[in-house]
């Protein structure tokens, strides 16, 4: 799961990353820069979400 | 504020540059007081000596490879085209520091600041993995950083790479700003802590089965606090030679920029005071400390920009910011960072890049600071991962549980910081 999460995180950047080329207007822009930013939130909070259920299976 | 045309260095401002940089590293003296402080007794000395072999091997590994890598922005580098727009991506400097002796004073300048933000970024984690990390393993991370990802990152924002030339290329603002390193070196240290924590997992007896985590406080508040007044000062020096040098200062507005340190600072510090007088009835130390590096932090990316009421609402938010922040990675999410560099220096350095993109008059600032967040978080933290999860197949990051439990200072070096006092009761033990 921690995994998924950190593979998640570079696709929100790229998407980010497109934005700069594909949409020359600010308002897209930012729209989808905020999108790829929400992609990575995402795949940071599956890969804490992975962190704390191996967290829960290994405590003393 | 552009890259556009850079006037000659005078010799005074050379002397100046050099004079604050060599203030700068009472940061890392700082910074590696406030660490050690914040870890139990039973493993301080491992930490000062970890601190000392991490900052030694990033400066080496830097000097050997990495500073090839990040390059300077007049130099070689390598680019690929794209959508018409060149993206220049990585530097293509000489290896051993070639050509160093000849290279103008700015550039020389520049290596310097990049070497002690090297050393700066890779001592970060170390906090976080705090009383269960080899030293040996605690180095080889540093030399991981330190020829790898700090380059990379060094090389788009200060090196003349595609983050920086994002006003050039599409018209966002003055491109991506750092003067003092908040993503450099902060942000990108605070990540690199986040992964350590997630590979070593907690202190041992840190999260038990039932009930909440166990508290287990720092073994010397004086360390901590007194290293957050070093720390002001090499800031002070930081940030004041980082907006000569990255973000081409006049001279009227370096006093400024030393200012907006100490009032980012000062207002975090009071925030997370008043968060934790009225959460917990009394001021936390460790909580506070963590307000006041975070303050610095958010500092460190334009505060050679920020007007003195900017600047204190950054601290102000940094500070409010941080407590919150501390109990969430704890309490909430089950990460133990005795240090709270994730909070600090994460959190601190995202939002104070984040404020300079508010702040700055330029139009489109924002979303290029942005886009530098994205490219950190969504590059730099999976790559800082996954080099890091190869080295734990390597060299592990944890010490057994022995190791755990005699301390650090006895299991890695045979003798203990302070001999002469008793030894406590093992908490780890409960």
């Amino acid at each position: 799961m921690k995994y998924a999460g950190l593979l998640a995180m570079p696709a929100g950047f790229f998407l980010s990353l497109a934005a700069l080329v594909l949409f020359p207007a600010p308002a897209p822009r930012m729209i989808f820069v905020l999108c790829g930013l929400a992609v990575e939130a995402m795949g940071l909070a599956v890969a804490v979400r992975g962190h704390m259920e191996a967290r829960g299976d290994r405590r003393p | 504020m552009t890259a556009a045309v850079i006037a000659p260095m005078t010799d005074s401002v050379f002397a100046l540059t050099l004079a604050l940089l060599l203030l700068a590293p009472l940061a890392i003296a700082g910074l590696t007081l406030v660490n050690t402080g914040l870890g139990r007794s039973r493993s301080a000395a491992q930490s000062l000596l970890g601190s000392l072999g991490i900052v030694a091997v990033a400066a080496i590994v830097f000097a050997l490879a990495g500073a090839a890598f990040a390059g300077s922005p007049q130099g070689a580098n390598h680019s690929f085209t794209l959508a018409g727009k060149s993206w220049n991506w990585l530097g293509a400097g000489s290896w051993l520091l070639g050509g160093f002796d000849s290279a103008t004073p700015r550039t020389q300048l520049m290596l310097l600041f990049e070497f002690l933000s090297v050393a700066l970024a890779a001592l970060i984690p170390w906090g976080s993995g705090a009383e269960r990390v080899r030293i040996t393993t605690g180095c080889a991370a540093a030399a991981l950083l330190s020829a790898l990802v700090f380059p990379l990152t060094a090389h788009w924002i200060w090196g003349g790479g595609w983050l920086s030339q994002l006003g050039a290329n599409f018209g966002l603002g003055a491109g991506f700003l750092d003067g003092g390193g908040a993503a450099t070196v902060h942000l990108l240290g605070g990540l690199s802590a986040l992964a350590v924590v997630w590979i070593t997992g907690p202190r041992k007896g840190k999260f038990p089965q039932e009930g909440l985590a166990t508290a287990m406080p720092g073994h010397n508040a004086v360390y901590v606090l007194f290293g957050c007044l070093l720390a002001l000062v090499g800031w002070m020096a930081w940030n004041v030679a980082g907006a000569i040098l990255w973000l081409h200062a006049p001279a009227s507005a370096l006093t400024g920029t030393a200012l907006n340190t100490l009032l980012t600072a000062s207002a975090a510090l009071v925030a997370a005071f008043a968060v934790t007088r009225i959460r917990f009835g009394k001021p936390d130390t460790s909580i506070c400390a963590n307000g006041w590096l975070a303050g610095l932090v958010a500092s460190s990316a334009g505060a050679g920009l920020f007007s003195p009421a900017a600047a204190l609402l950054v601290g102000l938010v940094a500070g409010l910011a941080t407590p919150l922040l501390v109990e969430l990675l704890e309490l909430a999410l089950s990460i133990d960072d005795p240090s709270g560099a994730i909070a600090a220096h994460a959190g601190g350095g995202a939002w104070g890049i984040v404020a300079v993109g508010i702040f700055a008059p330029q139009a489109g600032q924002l979303l290029a600071q942005l886009v530098g967040i994205a490219a950190l978080f969504g590059l730099a933290l999976p790559l800082i991962y996954l080099l890091f999860r190869l080295l734990d197949c390597i060299l592990p990051f944890r010490a057994d549980e022995e190791g755990e439990r005699l301390g650090m200072d006895l299991y890695e070096m045979g003798g203990s910081a302070y001999p002469e006092f008793v030894i406590h009761r093992d908490e780890s033990s409960r």
